[in-house]
């Protein structure tokens, strides 16, 4: 057996792991342990500082063994293992200890406690990093190619941006036509420019040497990973293959159809997206309009706010200004949403145009009678009747039926309401935890033009990036099936959640390493034990748990 | 190497990003790892920017630089990126895809291939000047790195205050280096490069609370700004983490959280600042973690929070973090014997005029455009808009109205840290797609 040499960091994390933890005595108590050559502690490990003494005494002292005893692997393993690598050590020999969220964290009030269980946990960590073997990272080819499903304005400059890049781009449309919702808007804000002048766009992209759309048509099936997508297109009733490289979700979200909402009716009762059509006719003759905001929405329901509907009451209400100045118009709103410099500007032209502004409350609602809305105006603490002849409820942005569907084909999460679930929030906002899938425009989120063109962009930034490679590096660690033991019985198949198994001709079991992610959910699952979890073998496990309180 | 598409030429063109903030930072990344070389230029001596100053970030309350060093850490890493920190350009020449930018490089007066932020140097140096990072809620020495995980991890000599420097005396840091990485003689100097195009990430300033006398700041101590408080809160700031009170150090009970203070207000910012109703919000949870007896007040005028799980988080403040949101416009902030901050303001919902005390009044400036930003655009040649902020097209508001640059993040307009990095993404689709030629 070789000669295990473990270097071990203890990182401070600022106050976060040292502002409880007694950081001295852990370290001492480390250098007591079998097989750790160096013992020491960091304000920071993962600073420039912290880094370079990895590196340096991985080399002073030959170390084949690295832990770092400090914050997640989530945010951080893959930092440290790049270190190691640089310093000539494979990443896998790399072990990551959390002392800060499941231990300072979470025993801030028994720093004594704290403190012995991190012991704890860094012995653990060094049994199992004892055991640890090198592994490699498997290389994929990439098909230089990009395939974008929805044609609305989201999808049409992703393709775009790709296209110019040099990347051949496909956009399937489920519609006879590209343009997506904007086909349907009279004008946009903030500068009341016809929607159809950004659908002028269309022919560069129809024309694009390295655009190829597809209309009428949607996705049935994707198979494949990042790099090698194959997805089958149904158009009509023919059905075809294509080969891309990446994905991204264009889809969009369509609006809400307020029906059985406060007497909607489609005539004196009516949603924004009909009085766009009543604009785009030149068709709105009322003299008293009364909008009404948050319809459907930032309710038990839909808890969420739509962002774009304050805007479009706002556009709307002053186009309707333009053309008959001396019309009566009163927004109903609970918050108005007009973030930024633009937008907020566009709000106080509204109210200097004599748009009035009257705030309600969700638990006092608006109440649409036969001529009049009945509101309690809460700046006045009065029950109002505001007479009209048109009402207008804006309602949000909803997830399409069919996203779930493409959801389950994509292996890609939603949230609460349907909408993707981006990788991260703030750091990976249109990506996914699977690599290669994409998203952008209000698929992801209710977001309008601006923001879905922004969106577009940087879904194809992110693409780009493994666009432009020829080749990439998947992780290392998976699952592999030992066939000898395995009785094909095919419970890890239906099990595994990234459809990384499959049987072959002969009938084998196996699993494809670039779609596995190491879940270990067929390797729980297997009832002989023929599936091996590299990096987290059964030994390295058992033996992580043995060593636990029970102390050298 | 690059592969080319469709009888496509690459060009050996670099994009440089002006501004290492984290939209400048995931504009570089993004544009590395597409394989294009990237010229960083950062005014400050570390890159990091704003966000390295958060303690967490809304909607999920990561840690704020937990989730930041690893990019920073990227960006020195990635050999497609040149970090020029303590600079500033200075002159643009040439057109879209062959620009001349004339960068000012300020000497450092440190070594930076010697020095590895050992520290000693800053334990023996005898000038205490206030910190800027911690928006001079404490000291720092007059040699210096802006925050522990600071990139480049390297110290700089602070010459308005270092003695030798005013005084001719001192050369403290000198003796004890070990490594003979300080060097008075550095001069500053400027330097040429050449980029197919140009991300402006220059970032934004934080509006004078001054300037509204009223609100007491500056003259009542219980009275901080959002990034001070900020600060207070933060693990690595002049409290370590533990909060208490600027006049008396005691702990408190109650906050107050007055957003648009110089903000959706024509007599100073007619625009609305974007982020301060969630990061006030964001704050009083954080402080609710730091105590779970103390208790939030958050003024708002609309409570705007329409991103993606917002509604939510606001949800989450109200039940699990005992936070209490009024509408209303605050009139004045007074001061009792105790130095206990006065509430006055008027409750929309019984239209009273109303006063409480609270122990900490915490005002959500707004941000307002950088003060150089006018000088910034004359030397690229690009607009501002009527607000200073530099100006973007309505429907693809990173292009500028020079070709070949572009814009991200919150120096165009006022956003939150998701909605940044997006723009920077898409930022760096537009450059790529200038310096991949057609």
């Amino acid at each position: 057996m070789e000669d295990i040499k473990i270097g071990v960091f203890i990182c401070h994390c600022g106050t976060n792991i040292g502002g409880v933890l007694d950081i001295a005595s852990i370290t001492e108590y480390v250098k007591t342990l079998p097989n750790v050559i160096y013992a020491a502690d960091n304000i920071y490990t993962c600073s420039e500082v912290g880094l370079s003494e990895i590196r340096n005494k991985i080399k002073e002292f030959n170390l084949n063994r690295v832990i770092v005893a400090s914050c997640t692997p989530r945010t951080h393993e893959s930092l440290f293992r790049n270190t190691c690598q640089e310093a000539g050590l494979n990443p896998y020999l790399f072990e990551m200890v959390n002392i800060r969220d499941q231990d300072s964290w979470v025993h801030m009030k028994e720093p004594e406690k704290g403190t012995e269980k991190a012991k704890d946990l860094i012995r653990m960590g060094l049994s199992k990093a004892i055991l640890l073997r090198p592994l490699e990272k498997i290389k994929v080819d990439i098909n230089p190619s990009a395939l974008i499903i929805g044609g609305g304005i989201s999808g049409i400059h992703a393709a775009l941006n790709l296209a110019n890049q040099g990347f051949q781009t496909t956009i399937i449309e489920k519609e006879s036509e590209l343009g997506g919702n904007l086909k349907l808007l009279n004008k946009l804000y903030p500068i009341q420019v016809d929607a159809s002048k950004l659908l002028e766009i269309i022919y560069m992209v129809e024309s694009h040497r390295n655009i190829n759309v597809i209309t009428s048509s949607i996705p049935v099936k994707v198979e494949g990973f990042i790099g090698n997508f194959e997805t089958t297109i149904k158009k009509n009733k023919q059905i075809s293959k294509i080969k891309t490289g990446i994905i991204i979700i264009a889809t969009g979200a369509k609006a809400l159809i307020p029906e059985g909402l406060f007497g909607y009716n489609g005539k004196t009762v009516i949603s924004q997206l009909d009085l766009e059509q009543l604009l785009k006719e030149n068709n709105v003759n009322a003299q008293n309009i009364v909008m009404i905001q948050c319809v459907g929405a930032r309710n038990d329901v839909r808890p969420y706010c739509s962002k774009i509907c304050c805007m479009t009451a706002l556009k709307n209400a002053m186009l309707i200004k333009e053309i008959n100045p001396n019309a009566n118009i009163t927004i109903l709103f609970r918050d108005i949403q007009t973030q930024g410099t633009t937008y907020e500007d566009y709000y106080r032209k509204a109210r200097e145009k004599a748009i009035l502004f009257v705030k309600y409350s969700p638990e006092k609602p608006p109440l649409v009678k036969n001529s009049v809305v009945e509101v309690y105006n809460e700046l006045r603490n009065l029950i109002i009747n505001i007479p009209y002849d048109l009402v207008v409820l804006s309602t949000p942005l909803i997830a399409h039926e069919d996203s779930t569907k493409l959801a389950k084909m994509l292996k890609i999460p939603q949230q609460d309401n349907k909408f993707f679930l981006e990788a991260h929030v703030k750091l990976r906002p249109v990506d996914f935890a699977t690599d290669g899938i994409f998203v952008c425009g209000s698929a992801h989120w209710p977001a309008d033009v601006r923001e879905s063109i922004t969106q577009a962009y940087a879904a194809a930034s992110r693409a780009s990036r493994f666009l432009s490679k020829d080749y990439l590096e998947v992780e290392g660690a998976t699952a592999e099936v030992d066939t000898e033991i395995c009785i094909k019985c095919k419970i890890c198949i239906k099990i595994c959640p990234f459809s990384a198994i499959s049987k072959n001709q002969e009938g084998e079991i196996l699993v494809n390493k670039i779609l596995c992610k190491a879940c270990g959910v067929c390797g729980a699952s297997c009832p002989v034990g023929a599936i091996t979890i590299h990096h987290f073998t059964d030994e390295q496990i058992i033996s992580e748990i043995l060593s636990c309180g029970v102390g050298y | 190497m690059l592969k080319n598409g469709d009888g496509l030429m690459e060009k050996t063109g670099a994009v440089l990003i002006i501004g290492g903030g984290i939209a400048g930072i995931q504009a570089s990344l993004d544009l590395a790892e597409r394989g294009v070389n990237v010229e960083l230029v950062e005014k400050n001596a570390c890159i990091g920017g704003r966000m390295a100053q958060l303690d967490k970030t809304f909607p999920t309350n990561d840690c704020s630089i937990c989730i930041l060093a690893p990019k920073l850490a990227e960006c020195s890493h990635n050999s497609k990126i040149t970090l020029h920190t303590l600079s500033e350009v200075k002159e643009l020449s040439g057109n879209v895809g062959n620009f001349k930018v004339k960068v000012l490089k300020k000497a450092r007066y440190v070594k930076e291939d010697r020095c590895i932020n050992c520290g000693v140097c800053v334990e023996k140096c005898p000038m205490r000047v206030n910190d800027e990072f911690d928006m001079n809620l404490r000291k720092r020495k007059a040699i210096y790195i802006d925050y522990v995980q600071g990139v480049p991890a390297i110290m700089t000599i602070d010459k308005e205050n270092c003695l030798f420097f005013t005084k001719g005396t001192c050369k403290i840091c000198e003796s004890v280096c070990e490594r003979e990485a300080i060097d008075f003689d550095q001069k500053d100097k400027e330097i040429e490069l050449f980029v197919g195009s140009i991300i402006i990430a220059a970032g934004y300033d934080m509006f004078d609370v001054s300037l509204i006398p009223r609100l007491g700041y500056g003259r009542i101590n219980n009275v901080v700004t959002g990034l001070e408080f900020e600060r207070l809160i933060c693990a690595s700031g002049p409290l370590g983490g533990h909060l208490v009170r600027p006049s008396d150090k005691k702990e408190p009970k109650k906050l107050a959280f007055i957003n648009c203070v110089g903000s959706r207000d024509i007599k100073n910012n007619p625009y609305c600042s974007s982020c301060c109703c969630m990061y006030t919000t964001k704050e009083a949870m954080i402080a609710h973690e730091h105590d779970n007896g103390l208790k939030s007040t958050i003024f708002y005028i609309d409570l705007r929070a329409p991103g993606k799980d917002f509604q939510k988080y606001i949800k989450r403040g109200i039940r699990d973090y005992n936070l209490n949101y009024v509408k209303a416009k605050v009139a004045k902030i007074i001061e009792d014997k105790e130095k206990n901050p006065i509430v006055i303001y008027e409750d929309i919902n019984t239209f009273k005029i109303k006063q409480e005390i609270f122990d900490i009044v915490i005002l959500a400036n707004t941000i307002v455009p950088k003060r150089d930003a006018g000088e910034l655009a004359k030397v690229l040649g690009v607009e501002l808009d009527h607000y200073n902020f530099f100006k973007g097209e309505t429907y693809h508001p990173q292009i500028t109205s020079k070709k070949g640059i572009f814009l991200c993040g919150a120096c165009r307009e006022p956003m939150d840290i998701p909605t940044s990095v997006i723009d920077a993404s898409s930022a760096a689709a537009r450059a790529a797609e200038i310096i991949i030629e057609r």
